[in-house]
């Protein structure tokens, strides 16, 4: 038993060792731009940069807009499959995990050649469709986690048995997504919805490949170029994941724990 | 679709009353899935098919295996391989250093701050890949940075001069295993929580040693998980281009950041070629995620 | 009384500045069927815990065959154990359960074979080898768990509330089994439970634990009829509670709300005035005036249950309420809410609560 807690502490001591070194490191780095001393001078450049400034934005907007469409897609599906359709769930469970195999580069290949400006759904002949195909990219990405989060809310609160009382009570559909389903899976889907997040701000591969003027090439972008600063947005995008967790965190202390029945 | 709805047709005809209900209620519940599955159709199935069907094809149309074979050449294979290494390794080492970090953290009798410490910022660190990992790496172990520099100065050990490098086979390695254990540890955790202190105490009043109980209930108990996540980190890592490229650019030569490229710019002067390269990658990691069903089932099976 | 096979001698244990266990003491013979009961958190438990190895004594020794185990690690002991949540291995098949402890001994795989279905035998589920636990219901599972302790012959079978997970179907015909299996090997149980009614069915002996002591070991007959303290009476089976006030000491009058009763010989050193409770069985009260019950109350029939086979009458005597049963028979139609009544009892059958 003390040889064991000995070992733990050893196997913690360096676990914790290979993850703070880079980060200390990076910190470090961050703020020897100016010779001699520390200082944050590169946080004030990044951030000062008007390129920072737009493509982040871009970054976020199109993050916001990921989380609606996923949000619409999944929640009426899990709802649904919860309550009426249970037989489709292996199917649906395998189509969600399906963007985890298939890999981003594949799917935003895909995309290219079929929805390009001559084929029948000429999404990438305009610049709105373009930014549309990388919402839908990212609304893939994020659908596992979307949906796995929305679905243990809805498991988590029973919503057979919800739906029912609320039609008992004389509920319509409008009353019973809109008052009963949606403010108790709401913390499910705000997790849902800060993960996305957390996937969506730097991502690289489908923007670069669509050619969009969003933060995850505008790093890399920077990365190829400059010393320090991109010491400082590695920084900024773990603090932004960071905070991201935190708050999925913070909310699951929120989410109704009515383990009434396993499934 | 018919046959769902000829057998809600037979039910709603043994059941005369709600009949009218249920025809009320069909097209309502088919309409909330119906997004989902238009979406999943042209945007993850079709796409993939098109590809698929494209490494079949030559520019005329016509069934060829020549895209296939094309594959062949050493450029390709090279890129295939020194991927299916740094994915393999990263996911080895990513699974023991996560499975040894979650059997601390759950078994090893640490307080029990550090184990709600460990999980969240391994919720962080599973999802901080891509760019700015490369940055923060190249900042640790670049030429510059700062593990480089005190190694150098205060041990006297120039890890450049040994021939290590940020931007080879085990920079990237390295590099990749900074989310690799974190995902581990998010996933295998659970099945460690699973194992029940009663097997344990069962073991022992039946005159089991602690060895004997690891060799004939732990290992087997977990093995599948483990590997079912070991496949899946695997996975995990073969798909990433965003890490190695901001990293390396092009220096190394990984599947993602080949097909990167001849997306960009048809560096293999044909466009075929590059549905082949998809091709691979998905049956790659296809038959990863087949064998993580199914390990995963089995897992499962058992710790219900 | 035979030599004690397991002896449990002064045993305490506190974790940290809680005591969970003080100063308990208990001699099993061989071959003894000794019951723990208590509500949860009486220390019952943590003694099954330190007999099994898994909690260390702070105090006290446990003794098993004239010899001292107190320090004896679990894997040392030889004592089969079987726990309220199955803890059946779910890699293993049935029959490797079952064999587990004989393979870890180094058994010979073809005597493994032979005991483990010696055992399934036992337990009457020979065609469930080759299944896994998680292909059986609980009560099979416990029976696998059940065979498991018992194969390798363990001195000692340690039961922690093995019925607990159960539905009340099964746990009725498993407890019974697992007492003829006993009677039948012969071997030395503990069994741990927070029922009554299980310990009183099953035990040679049983233990009433309550706040880490033991208010009372007895056999079943002893501890219903005859229970030492006012937690014991409460504790074990259905019992009406009258407040009393002793009248005269001498000739053993105690009055109930305005009402006199007799108890000579049961005050043993009550003082007039001194307030008391009195206990009755609803089994041992009559409604009416009965033959050979030498005492009466009246008062006023409050409520009727009909439970089928008996009906349950509560009848208030001043401020007390006491609950008894009547037969049901068809001929006589059941009391009525409001009606005068008057209860019958004898006064031997008066438990007098200290």
């Amino acid at each position: 038993m003390k040889s064991g807690k000995f070992w733990a502490w050893v196997v913690f001591a360096l676990g914790a060792a290979y993850f703070f070194i880079p980060l200390i490191a990076t910190v470090e780095f961050s703020m020897r731009m100016r010779r001699g001393a520390y200082s944050f001078d590169a946080y004030q450049i990044v951030l000062g940069d008007p390129r920072f400034q737009a493509t982040f934005g871009y970054s976020v907007l199109a993050a916001v807009f990921t989380i609606i469409l996923g949000v619409l897609i999944v929640v009426p599906a899990a709802y649904w499959i919860r309550l009426r359709l249970p037989q489709l769930r292996p199917i649906v469970e395998f189509i969600t995990l399906l963007p985890l195999v298939i890999p981003a580069i594949v799917i935003v290949f895909g995309y290219i050649r079929m929805y390009g400006s001559n084929s029948p759904l000429p999404f990438l002949a305009t610049d709105m469709g373009t930014n549309a195909l990388l919402v839908i990219g990212y609304a893939m990405l994020a659908l596992p986690y979307m949906y796995r989060a929305v679905d243990t809310g809805l498991r988590t609160i029973d919503v057979r048995t919800l739906t029912e009382a609320a039609q008992i009570l004389g509920a319509g559909w409008g009353t019973i997504i809109g008052r009963v389903i949606l403010p108790n899976v709401l913390i499910a889907v705000l997790s849902g919805a800060f993960l996305t997040f957390a996937i969506v701000i730097g991502e690289f591969t489908m923007a670069s490949l669509l050619n969009r003027p969003a933060f995850g090439p505008y790093l890399q972008n920077v990365g190829a170029n400059r010393a320090y600063e991109p010491a400082a947005l590695a920084i900024i995008a773990f603090a932004i994941t960071w905070g991201c967790m935190s708050l999925i965190q913070i909310l699951s202390r929120f989410a109704p724990r009515s383990a009434n029945r396993p499934n | 679709m018919t046959d769902l709805s000829l057998s809600d047709h037979a039910v709603a005809g043994k059941t005369a009353p709600p009949s009218e209900a249920r025809a009320l209620r069909l097209p309502t519940q088919w309409l909330g899935v119906a997004p989902f599955f238009i979406f999943a159709i042209m945007f993850l199935i079709l796409p993939t098919l098109y590809l698929m069907l494209g490494a079949f094809q030559n520019d005329a149309g016509e069934f060829t295996f020549e895209n296939i074979a094309a594959l062949a050449q050493p450029s390709i294979v090279a890129a295939y391989w020194i991927s299916l290494k740094v994915s393999l390794s990263s996911a080895l080492i990513g699974a023991f250093a996560g499975l040894a970090i979650a059997i601390a953290i759950v078994r090893g009798g640490l307080p029990e701050w550090i184990r709600s410490a460990t999980l969240t910022f391994s919720g962080v660190a599973s999802n901080f890949a891509g760019v700015p990992l490369a940055f923060a790496f190249l900042a640790t172990l670049g030429r510059l940075g700062l593990a480089t520099v005190l190694l150098n100065t205060v041990f006297g050990l120039n890890i450049y001069a040994h021939g290590f490098n940020i931007l080879s086979f085990w920079g990237l390695t390295l590099t990749y295993v900074y989310f690799q254990i974190p995902l581990m540890v998010v996933i295998i955790t659970p099945a460690i929580d699973g194992l029940k202190k009663e097997w344990g105490e069962a073991a022992a009043t039946l005159g089991a040693t602690q060895a004997q109980y690891w060799r004939m209930v732990v290992i087997p108990v977990i093995w599948p998980s483990f590997l079912g996540t070991v496949i899946l980190l695997f996975a995990n890592a073969f798909g990433a281009i965003a890490t190695a490229y901001a990293l390396t650019g092009s220096s190394l030569n990984i599947v993602p950041i080949l097909l990167y490229a001849q997306i960009r710019g048809d560096v293999l002067h044909n466009a075929h070629l590059g549905y082949a390269i998809a091709f691979g990658m998905i049956v790659i990691t296809g038959l990863a995620n087949v064998f993580y069903i199914w390990f995963r089932t089995r897992s499962e099976r058992w710790l219900k | 009384m035979a030599e004690p096979f397991l002896s449990i001698q002064h045993v305490r244990k506190s974790f940290g500045a809680t005591t969970v266990v003080e100063d308990f003491n208990l001699d099993v013979e061989p071959g003894e069927f000794v019951s723990f009961l208590g509500p949860s958190g009486c220390g019952k438990t943590t003694v099954l815990r330190m007999v099994a190895g898994f909690e260390e004594p702070s105090a006290g020794k446990i003794v098993v065959g004239g010899k001292d185990i107190t320090r004896l690690k679990p894997n040392q002991r030889n004592v089969g154990m079987v726990f309220q949540a199955y803890a059946l291995f779910p890699n293993l098949t049935v029959a490797q359960n079952i064999g587990f402890g004989l393979k870890v001994a180094g058994m010979a795989k073809a005597n493994i074979d032979a005991r483990v279905a010696e055992m399934l035998d036992i337990i009457k589920l020979p065609q469930m080898a080759d299944r896994y636990p998680y292909q059986l219901s609980g009560g099979q599972q416990q029976r696998i768990a059940l065979a498991r302790a018992i194969a390798p012959k363990p001195k000692l079978l340690l039961l922690d509330e093995p019925l607990s997970a159960l539905d009340a179907k099964v746990r009725v015909s498993l407890r019974e089994e697992i007492r003829s299996i006993q009677k039948k090997l012969g071997i030395t149980t503990i069994f741990v439970t927070h029922d009554q009614e299980e310990a009183l069915s099953i035990s040679d002996r049983i233990a009433v634990m309550y706040g880490g002591k033991a208010e009372q070991v007895g056999t079943p007959f002893e501890i219903y009829n005859r229970p030492a303290t006012k937690f014991v009476a409460n504790f074990v089976g259905t019992l009406n509670v009258l407040e009393g006030k002793v009248t005269d000491a001498a000739a053993g009058t105690v009055q109930v709300n305005t009402q006199e009763v007799s108890l000579k010989g049961k005050l043993n050193g009550s003082k007039s005035g001194d307030m008391l409770s009195l206990a009755l069985r609803p089994e041992a009260i009559s409604l009416g005036r009965q033959p050979g019950r030498d005492s009466s109350l009246s008062g006023e029939i409050s409520e009727v249950h009909f439970l089928g086979s008996v009906i349950r009458v509560r009848v208030g005597i001043g401020g007390n309420t006491v609950s008894l049963d009547t037969f049901n028979s068809p001929a006589t139609p059941p009391p009525a809410v409001g009606e005068k009544a008057e209860i019958s009892f004898s006064s031997s059958d008066m438990l007098v609560l200290h």
